[in-house]
């Protein structure tokens, strides 16, 4: 059996001297893996970089087989951040949260269009929130969607300034007041579409990272991935004055 | 087949390049040879895994520790280069065009194989970029999102040590065409250009 679909490449891993196991997160087939014979071959190791967009064949005798891939470049997205390293910490992050976090060889299409609105928004100012939105949207797709237009308690829209830990639902600036120390910080661009500064980009990644540990990654004995954590140090360390990746181990 | 004669032809096949079938060649070929050939290599590979270590300075591998590149007082102190692994520094050497000094880092920094910076050899870069008379280290990592991304953290490391940090360029290699490049290594070309 075989089959065509667009996908991006999330990681390619060496097998024996020349082959490599890539993963991709498809349009149509989710996150699925295949061998690529000479995929890590100094002529095709170009195409496999993460973040690269594909059109990938998928053949395979039995559907439960590991199967190949015939690719061909379709966007190369890697090169051009190369020599950017927040952006390049942000697409490295990406590709291994979506490799981590989602299901094998389950279609999640609003998360693969996220995934490209993000590859589009790391060439623009703007891809820090689009980061933080698109790790809200991944919750949302896998189930785990936070509440976020209006107060738990009130029922009300305005002064949203928290959201609880627990529950996932935001809460306003007075009801929430009492409870702050437990409380996470609600950034006001998830809610007003403002202009985000470092400190409310790495509330965001706080926010986000908080749930998507609490339901993807401790529950299984999992960390979360390194690159994400220094994606948030990153933007931790620019809110309060510092630069760079910050003491981040493994 | 004799058990001596089947295990050589199975180590054989774990070389690079080698499976069973051209394993089983090579072996012939060392039976055919046994004194001009077969004898030798075995004593030099014996020679050499009992002399081979690594250099605790930069990481290369030699017989000496510190490493015949370390030692070279006609080699300039005060530039390191930083590779990915000791093949990389060989291609370097290769071009006899650097005289400066190493560091082996072992590997890139990976969140899916789970490889961290402590698993790298950082630490001892920012020790000898504080305690030596280093004054630029030049980042050769590979042009890759893994390799890049390790380029990027080693010189958030490095920030505040006072040294230069440069990094090798990306773009068409001598004798390429454009039309047959890549899109990503013309892309980097393109915004690594340079007035002439």
């Amino acid at each position: 059996m075989d089959w065509t679909d667009d996908g991006i490449v999330l990681s390619a891993r060496r097998h024996g001297e020349s082959s490599a196991i890539v993963h991709l997160l498809t349009a149509a087939h989710g996150r699925h893996a295949g061998l690529v014979r000479g995929g890590s071959g100094k002529r095709a190791r170009g195409i496999y970089q993460p973040g690269n967009q594909v059109r990938a064949v998928w053949r395979a005798r039995l559907s439960e087989h590991l199967g190949s891939y015939t690719c061909e470049l379709a966007t190369s997205r890697a090169a051009a951040l190369l020599n950017e390293p927040a952006r390049l910490a942000a697409l490295s992050a990406a590709c291994s949260m979506a490799e981590l976090a989602l299901p094998e060889r389950e279609a999640h299409v609003p998360v693969y269009l996220g995934f490209i609105a993000l590859l589009d928004a790391l060439e623009e100012d703007t891809w820090p929130e689009v980061y933080v939105r698109w790790e809200l949207g991944l919750l949302t797709e896998l189930g785990y969607g936070l509440e976020l237009d209006k107060c738990a308690a009130t029922g009300r829209n305005d002064q949203l300034a928290w959201v609880s830990p627990k529950s996932g639902r935001a809460v306003s600036l007075s009801a929430g007041e009492p409870y702050r120390d437990r409380m996470l910080a609600l950034p006001a661009f998830l809610t007003d579409g403002t202009e985000a500064g470092p400190g409310e980009i790495a509330a965001g990644l706080k926010l986000t990272g908080h749930f998507l540990n609490d339901h993807l990654f401790r529950p299984f004995g999992r960390e979360m991935p390194a690159a994400r954590q220094r994606l948030a140090d990153r933007f931790a360390n620019l809110s309060t004055g510092k630069t760079g990746f910050g003491a981040t181990t493994a | 087949m004799a058990d001596d004669i089947e295990n050589l032809i199975q180590l054989l096949a774990k070389l690079p390049g080698l499976g069973p079938r051209s394993a089983r060649r090579a072996a012939l070929h060392l039976i055919k040879r046994r004194e001009s050939l077969m004898e030798p290599l075995a004593k030099a590979m014996t020679d050499a895994a009992g002399s081979i270590r690594l250099c605790s300075t930069c990481g290369n591998v030699d017989t000496r520790d510190p490493c015949a590149i370390c030692t070279d007082p006609r080699r300039d102190p005060a530039v390191l280069c930083v590779v990915e692994e000791v093949a990389d520094l060989w291609a370097l050497e290769r071009t006899a065009s650097f005289k400066g000094r190493y560091h082996v880092l072992g590997g890139t920094l990976s969140a899916l194989d789970g490889v961290g910076p402590d698993d790298l050899r950082v630490g001892q870069l920012v020790s000898r970029a504080r305690a030596d008379d280093v004054t630029e280290i030049i980042l050769a990592n590979n042009a890759t999102v893994d390799g890049q991304t390790t380029a990027h953290y080693i010189t958030d490391q490095l920030a505040g040590t006072g040294v230069t940090v440069s990094a090798l360029a990306h773009g068409v290699p001598v004798g390429g065409e454009l039309d047959y490049l890549d899109d990503g290594t013309l892309m980097a070309a393109l915004r690594a250009r340079r007035a002439v």
